[in-house]
């Protein structure tokens, strides 16, 4: 049988749930001509229903949590969940903080992890052909 | 809402395609026209101040860097300044002025930053993309210089953790020559096009007057014509040595109207500004020494029996910010407080935002250059709304300052 790919681009919604914009200009690094993730197709979208990949980041505040919930719920299926940057993987720094509700992956379901605190922008796109692949399987199914 | 009453309101945020932050900004609109503005933060607080109670100076200086992704090494300049102002610590002029180089970069790769996200919140797009390429050069300097892009690590308490040898100079100064040969092509595609005149000059407009009631810092209020800069006011590192004046928008057109277009100008000038600091600073560098203490271990157990209060000013990309901190003789500050740049600057979103167009609020709340994570500071508990007065805060901080006064004694 002859592997379907995926027959679009994907495209990405970003949730800030309270990082140090650390990550999140790395993110943008990623789409400009430096990186240029743009040229494949990937796109960030301003709304999470038109979107395929969540990318997280940040350790998830007390005030964030309802929102990423819902965030969570309104992408369509089937949808991928990247968390980027070690505050959003473990909460990092702020482990102890009364604040904090995270990791992400105690809220809502993580498929792809990218370490790094930023990460570089050749690990987040590392991290989003590994969700892309995934996509993938998951369509298949 | 009754019958006469024209006005609805709108709720942007605190996840918003125009926001790269978490902020709920609430809106009285009349027709097209903005008549109330409202703002609701705490979504990015991580209790960072009480954490540091818990840690050791050399671990709080780690988080400091955390508290903001793009400005992180002003916080650990302003920290640092704090703890050597409580212990008498000297810095040796060579770490002065790496702590110059490494600021300034700093400062170039956020107003670049700005400048790319202005654009794009203008809706123009391949500018924003322009920019953001500029802006590669001075991250890979960074790079070369401290091995990473963004948390760079390079200041430490009493001096900074890495030197600067000479082999690297070069690299410097060719990122400096960059961006003053870039300037004008900058200035040309933000300052001379005429669909961003025309959607910037005259729009969010904050008096000199307003910037001063709202306590303005950095380049907001310096587009507005206050002339305020840490680095000349307090000429702290080796800014002294480096002759900073406060760059106001009328050495460029002339005159100062204090609008988006102002503050456009201003930051694009600073980064001119920025570039002929760093090369005078790498061609002034002393030799000398790097830290005051260099090993960890040894500079903590020097750290340790510090007492007293220290305060710690750094003109950050977005202003002045402060860091005051009490420690007690013990491993862990006593307490920790960080005013942010944006604090200040938030507060005048209120008469920026007032009897201008919907189709013009993302610009001009991008325009003082917002930071989030560096604000939120503070958490609401608890449902009931209570206003309080300036006078009612200060009564309150009197209080509390003669409270703490008895109980010192």
């Amino acid at each position: 049988m002859k592997a379907k790919a995926l027959n679009r681009s994907l495209w990405v919604f970003h949730v800030n749930t309270g990082s140090c914009n650390g990550c999140d200009i790395e993110i943008v690094a990623a789409m400009t001509p430096r990186y240029d993730l743009e040229r494949f197709g990937i796109k960030l979208v301003g709304s999470p229903r038109h979107a395929d990949v969540l990318l997280v980041t940040g350790p998830v505040t007390r005030d964030m949590k309802k929102k990423l919930k819902l965030i969570y719920d309104q992408t369509p299926d089937p949808k991928v969940v990247m968390s980027v940057g070690n505050c959003g993987n473990s909460t990092g720094v702020f482990y102890e903080s009364y604040n904090i509700e995270g990791p992400i992956d105690r809220i809502v379901p993580v498929d792809i992890y990218v370490a790094g605190c930023p990460p570089r922008p050749e690990a987040i796109i590392d991290g989003v052909v590994k969700a892309w692949k995934k996509l993938e399987e998951m369509k298949k199914k | 809402m009754k019958p006469e009453d024209n006005t609805y309101s709108i709720c942007v945020g605190p996840v918003h395609p125009a926001l790269k932050e978490p902020v709920k900004l609430n809106m009285q609109i009349d027709g097209e026209k903005v008549t109330g503005v409202d703002f609701e933060l705490s979504q990015v607080h991580r209790g960072i101040e009480w954490a540091a109670t818990r840690r050791n100076p050399i671990q709080v200086l780690f988080l400091a860097e955390r508290i903001c992704g793009i400005c992180n090494m002003s916080h650990m300049i302003s920290f640092s300044r704090a703890v050597e102002s409580i212990g008498g610590i000297e810095v040796p002029p060579r770490a002065h002025y790496i702590r110059v180089i490494g600021a300034e970069l700093e400062r170039i790769h956020s107003h670049i930053l700005w400048a790319g996200v202005a654009a794009h919140e203008l809706g123009f797009d391949s500018l924003m993309h322009y920019t953001w390429k500029l802006r590669e050069n001075v991250l890979d300097t960074v790079e070369y210089i401290t091995g990473n892009r963004i948390t760079k690590g390079l200041i430490t308490i009493g001096g900074v953790r890495h030197d600067i040898p000479k082999k690297k100079f070069p690299r410097i100064i060719d990122t400096a020559h960059f961006y003053s040969s870039h300037f004008d092509k900058m200035a040309d595609m933000f300052l001379k096009d005429r669909v961003i005149m025309s959607r910037t000059r005259d729009v969010g407009v904050l008096s000199k007057r307003d910037a001063l009631t709202t306590c303005a810092v950095g380049p907001t209020a310096r587009a507005s014509g206050v002339k305020k800069d840490v680095r000349k006011d307090e000429a702290y590192a080796a800014y002294q040595d480096l002759d900073v004046e406060p760059v106001l928008p009328d050495a460029y057109t002339g005159e100062i109207h204090g609008d988006v277009y102002d503050r456009v100008l201003v930051r694009l000038l600073e980064v001119k500004q920025s570039a002929e600091i760093i090369e005078r600073a790498v061609r002034q560098m002393p030799e000398g020494p790097i830290a005051w203490e260099e090993k960890p271990a040894a500079l903590l157990a020097k750290l340790k029996p510090l007492a007293g209060d220290g305060i710690g000013r750094h003109e950050a990309p977005r202003g002045e910010v402060i860091h005051y901190v009490r420690m007690t003789g013990e491993e862990h500050p006593y307490a920790w407080k960080v005013r942010a740049p944006t604090y200040n600057n938030m507060m005048a979103w209120v008469p920026l935002l007032m009897n201008e167009q919907i189709a013009d609020i993302p610009v001009i709340a991008a325009s003082i250059d917002p930071c989030m994570s560096c604000t939120n500071r503070a958490v609401k508990a608890g449902t009931n709304d209570v206003i309080y007065s300036k006078e009612h805060l200060h009564r309150l901080s009197v209080q509390k300052t003669r409270e703490l006064r008895r109980k010192m004694k």
